[in-house]
């Protein structure tokens, strides 16, 4: 059976180490928040995560939930870990103070986000869910609606969903069908159904707030005519608490490849009674900002099932006695080397250690700036972290689920055949992880995201805010002599990049074809140079900590191979990439669709 | 009545014990340091017992530098009242964590001193003995189940034999055993208020505290890597190989 250990080494060096906190102090979310207070969440989370939640991974997969009438119910030990998790004050580990939230950092609420997807997917998705609803609300609802639904959210006594597809629409949500009537008392009334909602219907709370994405009657065709609404399981009575059942009813459960303990369901409303979020027709852009920290969560989906994936191929791979290494027996008294003594295995390890590293270091840095554009006192400064964030949610998204699910591929792989049998247990991990590549938006669309609005947006500078970021590194680690070996090739990369947008950019203007046939290789360009930038931060916090006296030096040392790694054995895949960009969207397109 | 309960910071239970190369003791830097279990244990059960209303306050100390600050906020933000640090470098051995413990008998005057059994970095399994004896108070060891009235506690001891109930007359050294109780998990919102309870930090010195010297860690090595195993033909031919190796 697999298992599963918190990387809490790893989470203290990106957040004490290769973060400036010094120069975010102004921060309302740092208040407070010491390096002792930093360690003590991350220590006391993964605890949580591996003592509880891993446990109940497997045995979750296998019982998957239960539709009895219109009642789901989660796999045995679901509820009582949910119980534990609100208890102890998790669900409002970064939600504001203002309703009962701990409001701290996001870096450490990414971390806690990372840590539960690794030990269990699918219990996962009931407070990710939870969270993106009770942030659309803080957002976006009124007084009113935050006081009646987010204190109880936050506490994680009610949990939330996002509920955009259905049957005839999913990527193109200008589709969507569902019925929102007004009523005299300024509510409405939902009628229609939706599909695949996570979370849709449960045992682990007392209420469900559906957030629903519906179209009133006069409203326009398309994507403009969206208005999104608050449904509850139960409405709320005078006195705050739960009230009558509404009119929203589980009529399905899908059997699915992977995060089967998570319940996706059909959701049937008929008659149910919706309030209203800001104004009509203006749906869609607020159901956006749930959706870009869900996508956010979803890359960390990645990031986490692959970190897992990863540490027991390395037990597997310490262990396993096959062959003998090609320069001479490693472990002469034993029958034959374990298996990591082989170039290839190590390959396969490398790739994922490189990825898990370097992509996590991204998404604490990204974190971070999270914090700074919801709180920071500059204006400036929120506007810059915006565009950061802005553009590295598609990147997340998509580099994120799509390395993930090739690590737990990798992992599978150097596991050989006991990989592909189902009792070992890292068969899950791929099943879990392949999900994440298509809902929140698919890959493809992330790419189009990334090409189509966040090229354009604001004048360049959402762009620009990256390259800004790799010249300001580059700069101050310039008379690092040290460092010449990690910022050349980001150097290079970043050249490549920027060459390659202004490319990409030009063909667009004379065929918007281009844009869809450049927009995923130009996705995974952009995320390679974005984790060269990363690795290079982490290398010159493991330098600098070499310089000091007495440190650990073997963390720091394995930082500095493991960067080396990236850039010698992954970054140069950029070069393929903007081969195949410059190439065009001729050969896509030449052929008749008949021809397929 | 007050419950003083000691926290050792060892390296943590899940973590591969490595002996650093010069042999001068075992990796501690960047590695991850919790509270000895069984002192945990101890914790948990002061707590359970103050929230029964048996007690009115848990007072947590470690002897150490000032990274035992980390575990003494654990035991704050788990629910002790208070903390006290006793800064102190180097090896701390049985004898003088009991003699320091004793200081703070003296200044605290606690009903249960309640310790871990052993701490799993040296395994010493002393210093709660070692502190009755100094105290001239009770001692009741390996406690897997602890009840109190009337100025006595009731403790189930575990032995080799199995169970064994005393009782003893407080104050008294009380140590954890294993399956005493479960930990709680801290709460977050606990883990910020602990940052606002009381530490007191004071040193050795300050207390009077003479160390005790007797104990010389001249070198660590890891235990010897197990060799291969050797199938033999006969039960003759494994006679014969035990008595060579001096094992018959
Ligand atoms: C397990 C699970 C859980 C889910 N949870 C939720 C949930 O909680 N709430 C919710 O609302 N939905 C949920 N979904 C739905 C999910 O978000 C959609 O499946 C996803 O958005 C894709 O939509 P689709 O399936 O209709 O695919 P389609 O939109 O039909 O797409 C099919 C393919 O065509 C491509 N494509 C489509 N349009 C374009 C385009 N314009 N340009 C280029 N390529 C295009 C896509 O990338 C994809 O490869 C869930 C789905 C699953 C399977």
């Amino acid at each position: 059976m697999p298992s599963y250990t918190g990387p809490v080494e790893d989470f203290r060096f990106l957040i004490h180490e290769c973060l400036d906190l010094q120069e975010c102090r102004d921060l309302p979310s740092l208040a407070g928040v010491d390096s002792d207070i930093i360690d003590a969440v991350l220590a006391e989370g993964a605890r949580f995560c591996e003592s509880v939640l891993q446990p109940l991974n497997a045995p979750g997969d296998e019982a998957g939930c239960r539709l009895e009438g219109d009642e789901v119910f989660t796999p045995e030990g679901f509820r009582d870990a949910y119980r534990t998790y609100t208890e102890n004050g998790w669900p409002g580990l970064t939600s504001s103070p203002d309703y009962g939230g701990q409001g701290m950092p996001h870096f450490l609420g990414i971390a806690m986000s990372e840590m539960i997807t690794a030990a269990n997917t699918s219990w996962g998705m009931y407070p990710a869910l939870a969270h993106g609803a009770w942030e659309l609300i803080h957002l976006h609802g009124s007084d009113e609606q935050k006081r009646t639904w987010l204190p109880k959210m936050i506490a994680g006594e009610w949990t939330g969903t996002m509920n955009l597809t259905e049957p005839h629409c999913g990527t193109d949500l200008g589709l969507v069908r569902t019925r929102a009537e007004r009523r005299d008392d300024g509510s409405y009334r939902i009628s229609g159904t939706k599909i695949w909602i996570s979370a849709g219907e449960h045992d682990l709370a007392d209420n469900i707030v559906h957030l629903v994405l519906a179209r009133t009657p006069d409203a326009p065709e398309g994507t403009k005519g969206l208005s999104l609404f608050i449904v509850p399981k139960f409405l709320v009575d005078d006195g705050g608490g739960i009230g009558e059942r509404n009119g929203v009813r589980c009529a399905g459960l899908d059997h699915k490849m992977g995060i089967r303990a998570s319940a996706t369901c059909e959701m049937v409303y008929e008659d149910a009674v919706g309030y209203l979020i800001g104004e009509e027709n203006k749906g869609l852009n607020l159901m956006f900002t749930m959706m870009n920290g869900a996508r956010l969560g979803t890359g960390i989906q990645g990031l986490g099932l692959a970190s897992v994936a990863y540490q027991n191929a390395v037990t597997f791979a310490r262990e396993r006695l096959q062959g003998r290494s090609l320069d001479g027996a490693k472990n002469p008294e034993k029958p034959a080397d374990p298996i990591i003594v082989h170039p290839d295995v190590r390959r396969m390890l490398l790739t994922s250690k490189a990825f898990i590293e370097g992509a996590r270091a991204l998404a604490v840095h990204t974190a971070l700036q999270l914090d700074i554009e919801y709180n920071h006192p500059d204006a400036e400064r929120r506007e810059r972290a915006g565009h950061w964030v802005a553009l590295m949610t598609p990147i997340i998204k998509a580099y994120f689920t799509d390395m993930g699910f090739e690590v737990t591929s990798l992992s599978m792989q150097v596991h050989g055949g006991a990989g592909y049998i189902v009792d070992t247990g890292v068969e899950q991990y791929m099943r879990d992880a392949r999900i994440a590549r298509i809902y929140e938006g698919t890959n493809g669309i992330q790419a189009l995201d990334l090409v189509g609005r966040k090229l354009t947006a604001a004048n360049g500078e959402t762009v620009k805010s990256f390259f800004t970021e790799v010249e300001r590194l580059l700069g101050e680690c310039a008379d690092e002599p040290a460092m010449a070996e990690f910022t050349k090739p980001l150097a290079g990369a970043a050249e490549r990049l920027k060459s390659t947008t202004a490319a990409v950019y030009q063909k667009m203007a004379g065929d918007p074809l281009e844009a869809g046939a450049a927009s995923v290789d130009y996705l995974e360009l952009f995320a390679l140079t974005a984790m060269a930038w990363s690795w290079t931060t982490q290398a010159r916090a493991a330098l600098r900590a070499l310089d000091a006296e007495g440190a650990r030096s073997d963390f720091y040392r394995t930082k500095l191979d493991t960067a080396r790694f990236f850039m010698a054995r992954m970054l140069p895949e950029t070069l393929g990439l903007e081969q195949k960009i410059l190439a065009g969207g001729e050969t896509l397109m030449a052929l008749d669709e008949s021809a397929f | 009545m007050k419950i003083l309960v000691t926290l050792k910071r060892v390296v943590d239970y899940n973590v591969r014990v490595r002996v650093k190369s010069d042999g001068s003791g075992v990796e501690t830097d960047g590695v991850k340091m919790s509270i000895n279990p069984f002192d945990e244990i101890a914790l948990e059960e002061a707590l359970r017992i103050k929230e029964r209303g048996e007690a009115e306050e848990v007072i947590v100390a470690s002897i150490g530098g000032d990274e035992v600050q980390q575990q003494l906020r654990t035991g704050l933000a788990m629910g002790a009242d208070r903390a006290i640090q006793v800064s102190a470098d180097g090896d701390v051995q049985p004898l003088t964590a009991a003699r320091t413990f004793l200081k703070l008998v003296e200044k605290e005057e606690p009903g249960i001193v309640f310790l871990g059994k052993q701490a799993i970095d040296d395994d010493a399994n002393q210093t709660g003995q070692m502190l009755a004896a100094l105290w001239d108070r009770p001692q009741a060891t390996f406690a897997s189940k602890v009840e109190l009235a009337d100025g006595k506690a009731t403790v189930a001891r575990e032995v080799d034999s199995g169970l064994e109930t005393i009782e003893v007359d407080l104050p008294a050294v009380l140590t954890s055993d294993l399956r005493l109780n479960e930990p709680r998990f801290v709460k977050l919102p606990e883990i910020m208020k602990a940052k606002r309870k009381p530490l007191e930090t004071l040193s050795l010195e300050d207390l009077g505290v003479e160390r005790a010297g007797g104990i010389e860690a001249v070198s660590y090595e890891p235990p010897p890597q197990r060799g291969g195993g050797k199938v033999v033909e006969s039960v003759d031919e494994l006679v014969s190989e035990l008595k060579s190796k001096g094992l018959l």
